[in-house]
């Protein structure tokens, strides 16, 4: 959102509890009913609105635990009836090792190796810009600074093309060097798809964090300065950790963009198990094997549950990451 | 996946993150070592190149080129106006334009309304970080996981077999004929607007009820004492009140609308006229090896993002005026 909305967004405090319960009115008894009548209905209505919400996601759950044959046979809302249980389906998607089934396992360490790399380089690479343009003055910072604001509003697949020849050209002849140096890394590795991510990561990381460091208050740095401390230490041992909660947020919110992401990897994996995360070959799945529901919801799930363990244990994070970055890409 | 190809893998990761460390701890060393006259300048270059490198090479001169690669064609001569004649004249990818204004305008619509009703409904209720978090949950989920989500909902069998897909069974279940959704247009592309629409109300219910929140008690009490029913209190003092919220929810799901790609990707891989812009470009520059048209295609995109961005600024910057 930073990008078009430089505005701050009213996140409810804790302290607003009080005021708000005392606005439940009811003192006269009419009002009283009235507002417990309108309460109610609007319960129901959301009540309502949450089950659509949850019932396809809950129907994809219960059907990969049914035997396949129970899946292409009866509905999953049969399944309430006569449950049948399997983890027959998880086990064929990860661990089978024929070619027909989808070897989920290779994919999940590509995802996992694509994402954790492809958070922590943005990550420094911002903070370190994001301080030198809120601390070191210099002319045309405040110019540049409104360049790198503005290229988040390029999507990305403005450069998608040309950034494709670029790699084929310049990284692709390293790659196969590294491969006759270090057979165990193969041709195709991660290189190009952490740099993919890195690029388009900088804008918003930029934008997000200048905003922080630069609320630190001056005196602490102008102290440290004064005592000789050179830039990198007062970046180290200042910046760094009071800018920890906003580099968190954005940390949380770049990892699940990345482990999300299908349009860069489908351009800069190559597709194979050597590097394709996760979603792309969800995608490849539900092209080629669009009906064999047992393997689809299993898969799916496989790739569902980083994004739910991350969601349902840091959500406060995560919804301030998500704010701050729902514009990206 | 064998051990050897993991332990590879493994080594890629270790020796990617050391040799970032390596540099940037480079760096940062030498800096602290530049020689006093002129150390201010190398500091802060030192800080600022690396992303900026990056930035200049990997997203400026790349997004210059694109531009630019919109005027030839796929062997490289000047066509001039020829891919944009064509994204705007041949009835594919007429169908594709007209499909991305259907998208933009029904989602951000929807989404906001749904998102706004269940802010609302559920402000103050019991188990409200719960209900709230049902409703958030697939805002963090893929939009390929989505995807296969309700292609699922949206399966079909033929005629005479059990559905087990819940719409068809629904449908059945009142007596009518299973229908291959994902394939009729142009009803699809509208089945196809629920998933990003059941993706998206999340985002506007948790931005819209924070600012609800916000809203300050004596307004909606002065309200009550005025004798108003909720309708009133909703139309005269929450809606202005979360004004720029909105404003903010409902630009942001545009520009999200406008790249949507992996939805139409994974459903339909933008087949029985279902696709949309950010698919065709895909498309086009990278299966039928038409660069300039999915250049042509890129600038339309970045084109269509620049009036809702600067409508944006605009509102927002009208209202810190008023303040």
């Amino acid at each position: 959102m930073s990008s078009v909305a430089p505005v701050d967004l009213p996140i409810p405090a804790a302290g607003n509890k009080g005021a708000i319960e005392v606005a439940d009115e009811g003192t006269t008894k009419t009002g009283r009913v009235k507002k417990r009548l309108t309460s109610r209905g609007a319960t129901i209505a959301a009540l309502i609105i949450a089950v659509l919400w949850t019932t396809p996601t809950f129907g994809l759950f219960i059907s990969s635990f049914r035997p396949a044959a129970d899946i292409q046979s009866s509905g999953w809302w049969t399944w309430f009836a006569n449950p049948s249980f399997t983890l027959e389906n998880y086990q064929e998607v990860l661990l089978s090792t024929s070619q027909s089934s989808p070897q989920l396992g290779a994919y999940f360490a590509n995802s996992l190796f694509i994402a954790v790399p492809a958070t922590l380089f943005p990550l420094v690479l911002a903070s370190m810009a994001a301080y030198a343009f809120a601390w070191i003055k210099f002319k045309g910072s405040g110019g540049i600074f409104i360049l790198v604001f503005a290229l988040q509003i390029v999507p990305l697949q403005m450069a998608l093309i040309p950034l494709l020849q670029m790699f084929s050209a310049v990284l692709r002849p390293g790659q196969e060097w590294l491969h006759d140096v270090i057979p165990f890394i193969p041709t195709q590795n991660y290189l190009p798809i952490w740099i993919a991510h890195t690029i388009f990561a900088l804008p918003l990381a930029i934008f997000l964090l200048h905003n922080f460091i630069s609320e630190i208050p001056g005196e602490v740095i102008e102290a440290a300065r004064v005592d000789g401390a050179s830039h990198t230490q007062v970046f180290f041992r200042i910046v760094l950790p009071l800018a920890l909660p906003a580099l968190a947020s954005f940390a949380i919110f770049q990892f699940l963009w990345v482990w999300n992401d299908l349009l860069v990897a489908l351009i800069f994996s190559g597709g194979t198990q050597d590097a394709a995360p996760l979603t792309q070959r969800l995608a490849e799945l539900t092209g080629s094997r669009g009906q064999e529901w047992q393997r689809l919801t299993a898969s799916a799930f496989v790739s569902l549950i980083v994004p739910l363990i991350v969601f349902f244990s840091l959500q406060r994070y995560f919804v301030r990451g998500l704010l701050a970055g729902s514009t990206k890409g | 996946m064998t051990t050897a190809d993991l332990i590879g893998k493994i080594i890629q990761v270790l020796g990617g993150v050391a040799i970032f460390a390596a540099v940037v701890g480079l760096i940062l060393f030498l800096v602290d070592r530049a020689p006093k006259r002129s150390r201010d300048f190398i500091q802060l270059a030192a800080f600022v190149a690396p992303a900026l490198v990056l930035l200049v090479g990997g997203l400026i001169y790349p997004a210059l080129r694109t531009t630019l690669l919109a005027f030839f064609n796929r062997t490289g001569d000047w066509v001039g106006l020829d891919n944009f004649i064509w994204a705007f004249t041949q009835p594919d990818a007429l169908r594709t334009l007209l499909n991305t204004v259907i998208w933009v305008v029904l989602v951000p619509l929807l989404s906001t309304a749904f998102g706004l009703a269940y802010a609302v409904f559920i402000d103050k209720s019991r188990g409200e970080k719960f209900f709230k978090a049902l409703v958030f949950m697939p805002m963090a989920i893929s939009f390929v996981g989505a995807g296969i989500i309700w292609r699922f909902v949206y399966d079909f069998k033929s005629q005479g077999r059990d559905q087990i897909g819940l719409l068809n069974a629904i449908v059945v279940g009142f007596g009518g004929d299973p229908v291959q959704w994902v394939q009729v247009s142009p009803l699809n592309t509208f089945l196809l607007i629920v998933v990003m629409v059941w993706i998206q109300t999340g985002f506007a219910m948790v931005i819209l009820s924070a600012a609800i929140k916000g809203i300050p008690t004596e307004q909606i009490e002065a309200a009550q004492l005025d004798g108003t029913n909720a309708w009133q209190r909703f139309t005269n003092v929450t809606v202005p009140g979360i004004r720029s919220s909105l404003v903010v929810v409902i630009t942001t799901i545009s520009i999200a609308t406008l790249k949507v790609f992996d939805i139409v990707r994974t459903m339909t891989a933008g087949n029985f006229d279902t696709s949309v812009v950010a698919n065709e470009m895909y498309t086009q520059a990278f299966r039928a090896n038409e660069p300039g048209r999915g250049a042509a295609l890129a600038v339309i995109l970045f084109v269509m993002v620049l009036p809702i961005v600067i409508y944006n600024v605009r509102v927002l910057r009208k209202q810190k005026e008023i303040r």
